[in-house]
C-alpha cells in the first residue's frame, strides 16, 4: 500500500471514482451549452442572463464547476507524480493548482449568485 | 550469404563514460531467417565484450527480454525477418538501470513482484489430507494469468512503470495479483485487495496497453488490470 497525502480521494479507488463520475457531469454540462447555442439562433445579453437564472442551471453550473475541481486535481496531481520528481517543485505546482481550482470555484459561485 | 547491419547499445561502467550505439556487420545465410538471439551470439564470436542474457533459448525461461527495433521481445524467439526497417537496432529493456550491455538491473522489477505476494495464502486451520481440489472452473480461471514468465517485457514497456517504478506495481506484478485473487484457494483475497487500494499500485494503470502490444507470450495484463479494478470497486461501491 502506497500512501500519499497530496491527492484529492481518499483511496485509490475513490480517486477513480470521482475522476469518472466528474467527467460524466462535464460531458453532460458540455452538451447543455452546446445545445444552448445550436437552439438560439441570436444569443444576446438577454437571453445569455435568463438561462443563469434558472436555479436548475445554476446547480447544475455550480455543480460542473466542482466536477472540474475534482477532475482537475486529481488528474494534475497523476500528471505531476509522473514527471515532476523534485518534490518541492511538484508540492509547489500542485499548490498552485489546487489553489487556482478553488478561487475559480468561488468566482463561478459568486458569478452566479449576483445573476 | 547476406550481409545484415546490427546497431547495438553498448556501456561497460568500468570503462566508459556513457552508453554508445556500437554497429556491426554479420554475414548470415540468405535462406536462414536466424532469431536476434542466434545473431546476438553470433556477435558475441565476433566481440567477446558483448554482454547479454539468455538461457533456454527458446521463449521460456525470460532472460533475453531486449529492445529490438523500438519493441520489447525475447530475443530467442523473435526471427529478424520480424523486424523491419534497413538495420536491426538492439538496445536493453527500457526504464531499468543498466548494469553492462543489454544486461538491466531487475531489481526493482522484483520488488514490485515481492510486493504482491505471489504465493498462495490460506488461513484454514487444519491442511486437507491430500491437494486443494479445484473445480476444473475454478482452474480455467487461471489461464492466460500463470503462463507469465516474468521476462518484464510488458512492465519495462509500460510508462507509467518507468515513471513510478517504486509505487506501481507493474502490469507483470499485477497479472500474478489477480492470479491469486481469482484463485479459489486462496483466502487472502480483502488483504490483497487492501494492498492494492491506494492511487499508484492499480490505479496508475491508464490502459494504454502497450504490455499486450509486446507480451512474448501473447497475455493480456491489461485485462487483468481492469478486473483487478473491479474488484477494488465491487466492494468501495
Amino acid at each position: 500500500m502506497v500512501s500519499v497525502a497530496s491527492t484529492f480521494g481518499r483511496s485509490g479507488t475513490h480517486d477513480y471514482v470521482l475522476v469518472r463520475a466528474s467527467a460524466i457531469i462535464m460531458a453532460l454540462y458540455s452538451l447543455f451549452i452546446i445545445g444552448f447555442f445550436v437552439t438560439t439562433p441570436d444569443v444576446t445579453y438577454a437571453n445569455w442572463s435568463a438561462l443563469f437564472s434558472s436555479l436548475w442551471v445554476k446547480v447544475f453550473t455550480l455543480l460542473t464547476l466542482t466536477a472540474v475541481l475534482m477532475h482537475g486535481w486529481i488528474g494534475i496531481w497523476q500528471v505531476l507524480t509522473d514527471y515532476v520528481k523534485a518534490t518541492r517543485l511538484r508540492a509547489l505546482i500542485q499548490f498552485v493548482v489546487s489553489v487556482g481550482l478553488i478561487a475559480m470555484w468561488l468566482t463561478g459561485l459568486f458569478v452566479l449568485w449576483g445573476v | 550469404m547476406k550481409k545484415v547491419a546490427i546497431s547495438v547499445y553498448r556501456y561497460n561502467p568500468d570503462v566508459d563514460d556513457k552508453p554508445y550505439m556500437k554497429d556491426y556487420t554479420l554475414e548470415v545465410d540468405e535462406k536462414q531467417d536466424l532469431m536476434v538471439l542466434d545473431l546476438l551470439i553470433k556477435l558475441k564470436e565476433q566481440d567477446p565484450s558483448l554482454a547479454f542474457r539468455r538461457s533456454c533459448r527458446e521463449g521460456v525461461c525470460g532472460s533475453d527480454g531486449v529492445n529490438m527495433n523500438g519493441k520489447n521481445g525475447l530475443a530467442c524467439i523473435t526471427p529478424m525477418s520480424s523486424l523491419k526497417g534497413r538495420k536491426i537496432v538492439i538496445r536493453p529493456l527500457p526504464g531499468l538501470p543498466v548494469i553492462r550491455d543489454l544486461i538491466v538491473d531487475m531489481s526493482q522489477f522484483y520488488q514490485q513482484y515481492e510486493r504482491i505476494k505471489p504465493y498462495l495464502i490460506n488461513d484454514e486451520k487444519t491442511p486437507p489430507a491430500r491437494e486443494r481440489l479445484q473445480s476444473p472452473e475454478d482452474r480455467a480461471k487461471l489461464d492466460g494469468l500463470y503462463e507469465c514468465i516474468l521476462c518484464a517485457c510488458c512492465s519495462t514497456s509500460c510508462p507509467s512503470f518507468w515513471w513510478n517504478p517504486d509505487k506501481f506495481v507493474g502490469p507483470a506484478g499485477l497479472l500474478h495479483a489477480y492470479r491469486f485473487l481469482i484463485d479459489s484457494r486462496d483466502t487472502a483475497t480483502e488483504e490483497r485487495l487492501d494492498d492494492l487500494d491506494d492511487a499508484f499500485s492499480v490505479f496508475r494503470c491508464h490502459g494504454i496497453m502497450n504490455c499486450v502490444n509486446v507480451c512474448p507470450k501473447g497475455l493480456n495484463p491489461t485485462k487483468a488490470i481492469g478486473h483487478i479494478k473491479s474488484m477494488l470497486l465491487n466492494r468501495a461501491v
